[in-house]
């Protein structure tokens, strides 16, 4: 059964896949059969506990933005400090060649999906084939059947020390409220090493929907650093889905800011599918507000002395809800893994409110796994120390959250990137206090 | 400087302070010494606007002033300062970071210029000398993997960076080896000051060896029962608190 948000999106992507052939068609044209025979998933649905669907679902969005091409963009909008080699930006989901740069540099490669697909389709045949067959991946579905466009970023075997790439996902204001559906596609050679920041901003009061589905694939000793830095309008709603799957030796570390958005949900599945591959994750969301965050890790040990490190912080004030959902599964066989999980999570009202949901399922032997989660206040003992040496209650507050918030990124060796992250989180917190900002996180 | 007349205070539902009297003038130092439990911790904190000390009866004046009505933020800006016996570690706060944000707080609190950090850093390395600790300090998390003796010496250098009127030094000398202890009370008489008085709050008269004291009190069951120069602390060493608790039964008989 469609529903208000549905049906127009699936009746465009009819049209869109009508003239398709060949297996990008096929593919598309399922995910839009399972759309309109599964619509939204039921309200009892265990991924969509915490996140209610019924508001979204009762919304229509035009898809894409036909003007996206002409849109004026404020150039300090998608700048980051520290960050000024190679970029990629997309306004309002279409590419923006004129505020990107693309220079050619040996082993990187740096397109669009469009590009690829015309030039070189069964390269994208593999990532672009997955189906999802749950009616809970009602989003994912919708990717399928509608993102033609994303980023496409290739490194070579053995290439490192590569310039750190800047992904820029731009919600710009337009007269009506928009959908738009991006696949990012990321591969990273044998021995490989690429540094990536995922940079979402959007002009306030921007009220579109996002739906960002991003395939990783780290082969054997490749290494990928994601950072992503998700500071959309607060009226936005952002859908964003990143999969990963590790060859052996492999490494893929994010780092996750959740700052904006009014609604949002990131799911994020990794594979740990070779020997020795391992997965390290930090995030914060900080929320204000009526925000609504659903963070949602999958993590999957499916070859022998695998490891994941996941360390989340959640930060709720006035009316806002996080719900951080970390799921562990290890696979028989999958003999020597470890695995680490720790999420503690700070209210700042009565009224704000954060689900915490660790789970862990182990069917191998060996395996060295702990995980805990919390939910608290503040430390009053510490309140009170910072308060007996000058500082108001205000901004003792302030600086003890934020202090809370920089175990997710004060691993980032980027010092003016670092700052900004600081400066970015410290701007959300009760009350702005200038002086803590310009001396940035500890040295 | 400091005017305490019949302080009670109750914890919890229990009474601790049970009309507590005392008189600091500036310049002066005052040792309060007394059993475990006597309630020397508690004046501390009360003097520090600590929440959960009740004040049922008595005043606490400052330059004047009614202490018990500022917040503590206000007490700190009006110049108390409380060196915890127990410092908390806060990660994720930079030390030099937090001491500028403090300073300035207090700073602009009192009306007075705040200091930009070329004339923060230079009062900091001033600092530092004198209390022999390492620049390292500084760029680590406020009292995170602190040894013990780490903590109380920031908390002095704390209170020689903010210079107070009054400081309150709560247990200082516990848990420090000698070394250490020596460090901390140079730091004190470098501070000692005719504007400036000490409230040092201790169970051991050794750290008396080092800060020499004008008067001596004698906390016991939440009242000063005694009070003297620097030689009751030596009397104390030798007899032990029981002294005074016979001294009184036979005053009393």
């Amino acid at each position: 059964m469609a529903t208000g948000f549905l049906e127009p999106l699936i009746a465009e992507g009819a049209t869109l896949a009508g003239g398709q052939a060949g297996w990008l068609g096929r593919v598309r044209a399922n995910a839009l059969a399972q759309l309109a025979r599964d619509g939204m998933p039921a309200a009892r649905s265990e991924a969509w506990k915490y996140t209610s669907l019924r508001a979204l679902a009762q919304r229509a969005y035009q898809r894409g933005d036909s003007d996206a091409a002409g849109r004026s963009i404020d150039a300090g909008l998608l700048a980051l400090p520290g960050v000024d080699g190679p970029r990629l930006v997309f306004v309002n989901g279409a590419f923006r060649a004129d505020l990107s740069r693309i220079e050619p540099i040996d082993g990187l490669q740096l397109h669009t999906l469009s590009q690829v697909l015309e030039s070189d389709a069964d390269s994208l045949q593999g990532p672009l084939s997955r189906s999802f067959d749950d009616a809970a991946d009602v989003f994912a579905r919708l990717n399928t059947a509608l993102a033609g466009d994303g980023p496409v970023i290739r490194v070579a075997a053995g290439r490192r020390d590569l310039p750190l790439v800047h992904l820029v996902l731009i919600g710009a204001a337009a007269s009506t409220e928009l959908a738009w559906h991006l696949r990012g596609i990321i591969e990273v050679g044998e021995g490989a090493a690429l540094r990536v920041v995922e940079h979402h901003v959007g002009e306030s009061g921007q009220a579109h929907f996002g739906n960002l589905l991003t395939q990783i694939a780290v082969a054997a000793g490749g290494r990928l650093d994601l950072l992503q830095v998700q500071n959309s309008s607060e009226s936005a709603s952002l859908f964003r889905r990143s999969e990963a799957r590790l060859a052996a030796d492999a490494q893929l570390e994010m780092r996750s800011i959740e700052a904006g958005t009014a609604w949002l949900r990131h799911d994020l599945a990794v594979t740990l599918a070779g020997d020795r591959s391992r997965f390290v994750s930090r995030g914060v969301f900080a929320l204000r507000g009526r925000q609504h965050a659903d963070t949602r890790l999958d993590v999957r040990h499916a070859a022998r002395d695998t490891a994941c490190d996941i360390v989340w912080r959640g930060v709720a004030d006035q009316r806002s809800r996080g719900v951080f959902h970390g799921a562990i599964t290890v696979n028989p066989g999958a003999d020597g893994s470890d695995a680490q999980l720790s999420n503690k999570n700070l209210l700042l009202s009565a009224q704000a409110e954060i689900d915490s949901q660790p789970v862990l399922e182990i069917y191998a032997d060996e395996v060295k796994a702990a995980h805990g989660a919390t939910v608290g206040q503040l430390d009053e003992q510490a309140l009170f120390y910072l308060r007996s040496r000058g500082l108001s209650a205000q901004q003792a507050r302030s600086l003890l959250t934020l202090a809370f918030c920089r175990i997710a990124f004060d691993s980032i060796e980027n010092t003016a990137l670092r700052e900004h992250v600081d400066a970015l989180l410290l701007e959300r917190l009760p009350e702005e206090v200038e002086e803590f900002a310009s001396e940035g996180a500890p040295a | 400087m400091l005017k305490i007349e019949n302080l009670h205070v109750r914890v919890a539902g229990k009474d601790i302070l049970k009309g507590l009297d005392l008189q600091v003038k500036a310049g002066e130092v005052h040792a309060i010494m007394g059993p475990n439990g006597a309630g020397k911790s508690t004046l501390g904190n009360v003097l520090a606007g600590r929440a959960g000390y009740e004040v049922s009866a008595g005043s606490i004046h400052f330059e004047g002033g009614n202490l018990l009505e500022l917040e503590p933020e206000e007490r700190a800006a009006a110049g108390v300062f409380l060196a915890f016996q127990y410092p908390v570690e806060i990660p994720g706060v930079n030390n030099t970071y937090f001491l500028r944000a403090a300073l300035n707080a207090q700073r602009k609190r009192r009306g007075e210029a705040e200091l930009d950090s070329m004339q923060f850093l230079k009062r900091v390395r001033e600092k530092l000398a004198v209390l022999h600790l390492k620049d390292e300090l500084l760029h680590r998390a406020v009292n995170e993997g602190f040894s013990g003796g780490e903590k109380k010496r920031n908390e002095i250098f704390q209170m020689a960076l903010l210079e107070p009127k009054l400081a309150i030094l709560d247990e200082t000398d516990s848990g420090l080896d000698i070394d250490a202890l020596k460090m901390v009370a140079d730091g004190v008489n470098a501070m000692r000051d005719p504007a400036r008085a000490f409230v040092v709050i201790t169970h051991y008269q050794r750290l008396l060896d080092y800060i020499v004291p004008d008067f001596v009190h004698v906390l016991a069951d939440g009242r000063i029962v005694e009070s003297g120069d620097k030689s009751l602390a030596l009397k104390l060493e030798e007899h032990g608190y029981s002294w005074i608790a016979e001294r009184k039964l036979a005053g009393a008989a």
